[in-house]
């Protein structure tokens, strides 16, 4: 059985280079808590467009695999789980910048 | 060292202010993510996985103290109070914004520093020996050829879209510290029938498909470097394979039409393009190495050392594990650790920057180096000064003595920072640092040296490392393959790869298990894990690490 098509646009920030997520609203957030969960694939290409098209804010868009804890997206991979928190070394990025 | 002449001057103040524009029409929209990358990457700014980051050169791994200290500023003002030194001796700054990149570079060409050519396929940063000018077994400082040959790559026309990067290692000495034979041409600087020259080693790489370097030429005169060097990049920029990037390194040219129609093609080329040069540059060559005249050094007595290393113990083991013999007797060679037990390999805060600049300029005639083991070498340090330079070490953080052993761990920054990574280096490091910290085992096991790379790129040197560990991405687990019998001296060895992989978790036992194995079948203490290991082989070191198959094979 083929996995169901989950998944949320990602980026990094043209000035920071932080971790970002393409929204419902059409913005960007630095939550993926706030991310749009695209389970259509083809509104999720369409809606990739237009977020690589705003290269003023986006570098590097891309869609990538989530799932779903109690209505949330969480990372499947380990790769994206690092890009929601930051280095494991220090207390730097995502895990200290949200709270 | 080498000072910045006014065309150097005036090159990096041009390149700086080119930058500036390319990022100020990025940021306004005029300039696509497209166009921008390649000019940024020329600049050394990468995009990594939560930030940018800034890539510095230090040529050859020399550093002066006013240098270091601007290091520390920049980590100050526009990072997060920190940087971490490379494999390649760089530096590299992991959270500066990108409006903030033009100012950090005018602060590092106010200390003679830029950024130039740490990226893209062009000639990187070229690296050397860092006890370069300082090393009892040197027959020549290896830095002003290292100079000469930045100069001449530095923005050179035809090589400035080559198929893929290109890297140059130069080294004064036998043993090679420079790990010449992992690089695109490594350089020796040799004495044959009483004449210097230079022995030339092409094809050497670590990555996907790693590779020891072969010689090109056993001798080369001196005035001829450029030419020779010239002509072999021009080959393989003719010859490499732009088709397929995992096949365009000089490595595989050299590999695929093999060394004798290589060696052919550069004496051809070289014999062609040797008139063309005038000889300006051996005296460009001559005006450099005076640049590098040694220091006035002391003639004072050494018994302060004699007496401390007498009498106190914790400096007696850091003595004897981070110092090296220095062509001056009554002088030492100080390997300052960037690897405190549980610390991330390479890495030094600010404020150890500034200590490590400040023992520079007062016992070390103002020399730091970065060495691509990822620590930092005070290289002229007269030894009665070495009780207090290593009181102010240790005061810092910075007096580790573990050089060369167990914890003195290689690790490229891995999936905590990198891109490219399909795994993390740096806890892994940490781990062990601080498991055989705990046993108390580092200083019985010797000479031991665990390499680590997040990727199968091999910024970490695991093919060369004693113990190499690579992390991989299997089926969406972070999942390590051990080599073991790697060398990356002058009797260079790739490593052989032990069996399947391990998980993070079975990774620390798995090693503790090599480690076991090697002090149970030493012929006695000084016989290293490397030296053992080319005598047993790999059979029970793969006994121990895979105990489940030899139970069913049996």
């Amino acid at each position: 059985m083929s996995r169901p098509f989950t998944k949320v646009i990602t980026a990094n920030a043209l000035l920071e280079g932080d971790v970002i997520y393409w929204t419902e609203e059409a913005t960007w957030t630095r939550h993926l808590s706030k991310a749009e969960v695209f389970e259509d694939e083809a509104i999720a290409d369409e809606q990739l467009m237009t977020a690589s098209a705003q290269t003023d804010i986006a570098v590097g868009v891309y869609l990538a695999d989530v799932h779903l804890e109690n209505g949330l997206p969480q990372p499947t991979h380990f790769r994206e789980t690092f890009r929601t928190k930051g280095p494991s070394n220090y207390a730097h990025g995502k895990q200290v910048e949200l709270n | 060292m080498y000072k910045y002449n006014d065309f150097d001057a005036a090159f990096v103040a041009e390149r700086n202010k080119q930058f500036r524009a390319q990022v100020a029409r990025r940021i306004d929209g005029s300039l696509t993510e497209d166009e921008f990358k390649p000019l940024r990457l020329m600049n050394g700014l990468y995009l990594q996985l939560h930030a940018y980051m800034l890539r510095v050169a230090v040529p050859y791994g020399t550093l002066n103290g006013r240098q270091m200290r601007q290091l520390a500023m920049i980590a100050e003002r526009w990072d997060k109070g920190y940087g971490h030194f490379t494999t390649r001796q760089n530096i590299q700054f992991n959270w500066p914004k990108l409006q903030d990149v033009p100012d950090i570079l005018d602060a590092l060409a106010e200390v003679e520093m830029h950024a130039i050519q740490t990226s893209g396929n062009t000639i990187r940063n070229v690296t050397a020996d860092h006890f370069a000018g300082a090393a009892a077994d040197e027959v020549e400082d290896p830095r002003p050829t290292a100079e000469l040959l930045r100069q001449w790559s530095t923005d050179h026309p035809e090589f400035q879209f080559l198929p893929r990067k290109f890297k140059l290692a130069v080294t004064g000495s036998e043993a090679d510290r420079a790990v010449i034979r992992a690089h695109d041409i490594g350089i020796q600087v040799v004495r044959q029938n009483g004449e210097v020259g230079y022995k030339i080693i092409v094809g050497g790489g670590l990555g996907r498909t790693p590779m020891i370097g072969k010689v090109l030429r056993a001798f080369l005169p001196k005035q001829d470097l450029l030419p020779y060097v010239e002509a072999t990049v021009n080959v393989w920029n003719r010859l490499g394979r732009r088709d397929n990037k995992y096949k365009s390194r000089i490595k595989i040219t050299v590999h695929e039409h093999g060394i004798e129609d290589i060696a052919r093609r550069v004496e051809a080329r070289f014999e062609q393009i040797r008139p063309a040069f005038s000889g300006i540059d051996q005296v460009f060559l001559s005006e450099i190495e005076q640049s590098f005249a040694p220091p006035t050094y002391r003639a004072d007595a050494t018994s302060a050392f004699d007496a401390a290393y007498e009498t106190d113990p914790l400096f007696r083991s850091w003595a004897d594990t981070n110092l090296t013999a220095h062509r001056n007797p009554d002088y030492a060679i100080v390997s300052i650790s960037l690897k405190k037990h549980g610390a991330t390999p390479g890495d030094a805060t600010a404020d150890q920057m500034r200590v490590m600049a400040d023992l520079a300029e007062r016992f070390g005639h103002d020399e730091l180096r970065v060495s691509h083991e990822q620590n930092i070498i005070l290289p002229h340090v007269h030894k009665s000064d070495l009780p207090q330079v290593y009181a102010q070490l240790r005061a810092a953080e910075l007096g580790t003595a573990n050089i060369g052993l167990i914890s003195d761990i290689i690790a490229c920054p891995g999936m905590d920072y990198c891109a490219l990574a399909t795994a993390r280096s740096i806890p892994i490091a940490q781990d062990i640092a601080e498991h055989f910290d705990a046993l108390k085992l580092e200083h019985d096991i010797g000479p031991l040296k665990i390499k680590i790379s997040g990727c199968i790129n091999a910024c970490g040197h695991h093919h060369v490392g004693h113990i190499g560990i690579l992390g991989l991405d299997r089926a969406g687990v972070e999942n390590y393959q051990i080599t073991l019998g790697g060398d990356g001296t002058e009797d260079a060895t790739l490593g052989e790869r032990a069996g399947p992989g391990f998980s993070a978790d079975g990774l620390l036992p798995a090693i503790e298990r090599i480690v076991r194995t090697y002090l149970e079948l030493r012929q006695d203490p000084s016989e290293t894990f490397l030296q053992a290991y080319r005598r047993v082989g790999m059979a029970p070191f793969k006994a121990a690490l895979y105990p489940e198959s030899q139970a069913n094979a049996a």
